[in-house]
């Protein structure tokens, strides 16, 4: 009886399962990855052979590496073995850095942070000699990024940066004709939606965005600082984080948690941030562009209310967006760096990155395809007006290898900050910690 | 605990020349068999223990390779001594472990006497109450983190419903001891009490029979009866919580990531591993945290001892 009754149930497991296979497979091929071109060639010299990928785990991120993979399978005959990496990107960092220190082959081709390149460079196969001229494609500040001592050690695949997404309905309602310039603007109307929302919506917050400690809060920080002309934390191989400008903003910033934004949001990252302000309980939100295309699928509680600008700016400043994104890069232990490289090309390639941008709302690090008449249809953070903003870097390339351990004093600190503590009393403990850290390098 | 099979009855030094042939064949036999034993301990023990204590003593990254690792003496334990973020963090590891380990033992003591006593349902109570344990940490921690969110969560909307407080705060930011304290002693509490029951169920029904013939209350028998042989069943509960709660990483990283001042041990010496890429200074901290723990352990022990003779 027992037993009957547990066949039962693992029989119901089993078709549930099944179904909800069956429907991710469908997904992905409906969406129809592109062609590799000059298959015939790449397949007699490496047909058969087999590689592994560590990529995407976020969002739609491991069903479009799937269905690429088995495009490039089927096109070259090089088996594609696709393992998504962990979705917090220090943890996808410590896994990596593991690997590489144990000199593994179990890594073919690898999903690399923009801000990764220096500390895995000696790692990494140089890609120069064979996507040399594939690079020339993209953005030249990102190849820039990727290029270590004269070796580009890895290829952009999609870019990212922080954006102002706002209420359209909202501000309207409040009588404003347009998003806010400077922070101090965006504090003022954060606070006047806020209080007139309150009343039918307790849980109504004027403005979320990244303030938990880890990377993003990095990210967020530097954002405030650069667009207050205080400078990118590490100038010219200077420690300049704390100075008066810096303090400034980043008071103005403590001052409004628990005002206009929640006093909870010290422990936002993404998903919080996107989840309130979809969820209709913001009136802006800073995020990454993906959260655009969240925003904008039927079901979303704010689809066709919001629009998405670039972020204000201090008092003695302009708008700026922090860079993120996603390179590929090859092991210089895998057993097939060939088949890798070839992958990597069709990756990195404009028709891979057209079919991101439209599926994924990805950020196309190549330039014609970013000026793309349909792909900017369908991300219109891709506008010149936006597209065009200032970018700034996080410090990588001073720090290589140390890179995380600068950015955890970073954002422990501005942590630190949001949370109560005075920047006059946290800013010269980062300095003499980021200076430490240089030293030792 | 202390019960490691020995190989033979130990004979004393005196008598040592009048063992026989077959005794010194025998004991020859035993040790043969406990040497698989004894192959595994120094493999998954005494190997990665002496490694940790080996690396401490230089000055190995991460990413190994890029610079060579140098022997550097005692210059991590130096550095140890003068880092402040790890002495936080011990102080709150300590108070963490103080508060749960004791609301979790009288929880647990609690619970345990209720499903102890007869009363229809009992074998599925008994089975309810092992639910939290049963869920893995990191899920319990992720889903209480939810439940405790300061804009959404069911926490605040039940506490300003029934008026406990005036509106809705940031356990986080605001409580974050007691949040990751509610959570541990939510999870742990059913095991103490399993551990505890486990202990009251050993005790013979004749006693409490024999108490009650003459004429002692239920009070009575409760602190003259099992309080007192419960005793190696309450220790042993007190030294697993207690060890656990020192090690404690889940929750915290769960909770509140790298964030300062609220970081466990077993947290600050992950992130000066992974993200900081200092394995021999890391190692230094995991020396640390391994004397600190077994300071407890030799606590515990001596108290068991003691209250042995």
């Amino acid at each position: 009886m027992k037993h009957r009754r547990l066949l039962v149930l693992a029989g119901v497991v089993g078709v549930i399962a099944l179904i909800v296979s069956l429907s991710v497979a469908a997904a992905a091929a409906t969406i129809g990855a592109p062609k590799v071109p000059n298959a015939a060639a790449i397949k007699k010299k490496y047909g058969g052979q087999k590689i592994t990928f560590v990529g995407d785990s976020v969002g739609n991120g491991h069903v479009r590496d799937a269905a690429l993979a088995k495009r490039f399978t089927h096109d070259t005959g090089i088996q594609v073995t696709v393992e998504p990496h962990s979705a917090a990107s220090d943890q996808a960092y410590s896994q990596l850095a593991r690997a590489f220190s144990e000199k593994s082959s179990s890594i073919d081709v690898a999903m690399i942070d923009v801000v990764w390149p220096g500390a895995f460079a000696p790692y990494l196969v140089n890609l120069k000699p064979k996507l040399g001229k594939q690079s020339k494609l993209h953005l030249a500040s990102i190849v820039a990024n990727d290029t270590i001592n004269g070796k580009l050690v890895a290829m952009p695949w999609f870019g990212d940066y922080g954006i102002l997404y706002y209420r359209k309905d909202l501000l309207k309602k409040y009588h404003y004709s347009a998003p806010p310039k400077t922070w101090a603007d965006l504090f003022t109307m954060a606070k006047k939606i806020q209080t007139g929302e309150r009343s039918s919506n307790p849980n109504f917050a004027g403005f979320v965005f990244q303030g938990n400690a880890y990377e993003g809060l990095t990210c967020n920080a530097l954002e405030w600082i650069a667009s207050a002309g205080g400078g990118h934390i590490i100038d010219n191989g200077k420690v300049t984080i704390d100075n008066a400008k810096a303090r400034k903003i980043l008071d103005a910033f403590r001052a409004q948690i628990g005002k206009v934004t929640p006093t909870g949001v010290t422990t936002y990252q993404e998903d919080q941030t996107e989840h309130a302000f979809d969820n209709g309980d913001a009136a802006f939100a800073r995020n990454w562009p993906y959260q655009y295309g969240i925003g904008a699928t039927a079901g979303s509680k704010v689809k066709g209310k919001f629009g998405v600008t670039v972020l204000p700016h201090g008092a003695s400043g302009k708008p700026v967006g922090t860079v993120g994104g996603w390179q590929l890069a090859v092991s210089k232990f895998s057993k097939h760096p060939g088949a890798a490289i070839e992958f990597v090309r069709y990756m990195t390639s404009p028709p891979v990155e057209k079919f991101d941008a439209i599926t994924n709302s990805n950020v196309p690090t190549i330039v014609s395809v970013a000026k793309n008449k349909a792909v900017v249809k369908a991300n219109p953070y891709l506008k010149p007006a936006i597209a065009s903003v200032s970018r700034v870097t996080r410090p990588a390339k001073f720090l290589g290898t140390h890179y995380n351990e600068a950015s955890k004093v970073v954002y422990q600190g501005i942590n630190q900050i949001l949370t109560g503590s005075s920047s006059s009393q946290v800013l010269p403990q980062i300095k003499s910690k980021l200076q430490q850290i240089l030293k030792s390098k | 605990m202390s019960s490691v099979a020995t190989p033979a009855p130990v004979p004393r030094r005196g008598r040592r020349r009048r063992r026989t042939k077959l005794q010194r064949r025998q004991t020859r036999f035993a040790w043969l068999l406990l040497v698989p034993a004894l192959a595994v301990v120094a493999f998954v023990a005494i190997y990665p223990l002496g490694r940790t204590v080996y690396q401490s003593f230089t000055d190995q990254e991460f990413l190994a390779g890029i610079t060579p690792t140098k022997w550097v003496g005692l210059d991590n334990y130096h550095q140890l001594i003068h880092d402040t973020i790890f002495r936080d963090t011990v102080v709150l590891t300590i108070k963490f472990t103080a508060i749960t380990v004791s609301i979790e033992f009288l929880l647990g003591l609690t619970i345990a006497l209720v499903v102890n006593s007869h009363f229809k349902g009992r074998g599925i109570m008994r089975a309810i109450m092992l639910v939290p344990w049963a869920i893995p940490t990191v899920v319990a921690a992720k889903m209480w983190l939810w439940m405790l969110d300061d804009t959404y969560g069911v926490i605040n909307d039940l506490f300003v419903r029934t008026h406990l407080i005036s509106h809705n705060q940031s356990w986080i930011v605001q409580h974050p001891l007691v949040a990751v304290s509610a959570v541990d002693i939510w999870k742990t509490a059913p095991f103490v009490a399993l551990l505890l029951l486990a202990g009251m169920q050993v005790i013979p029904n004749d006693l409490y029979e024999a108490a009650s013939v003459d004429g002692a209350n239920q009070l009575q028998q409760f602190w003259r009866i099992t309080l007192p042989l419960l005793r190696p069943a309450i220790l042993v509960a007190l030294i697993f919580r207690t060890l656990d709660a020192l090690r404690v990483f889940d929750v915290f990283q769960v909770f509140f990531g790298y964030r300062l001042g609220s970081q466990s041990m077993a947290v600050y010496n992950q992130s000066v591993i992974t993200q900081d890429g200092h394995v021999g200074y890391g190692s230094a901290v995991s020396v640390a945290i391994f004397l600190i723990i077994s300071l407890f352990v030799v606590i515990y022990v001596t108290v068991v001892r003691v209250s042995d003779e």
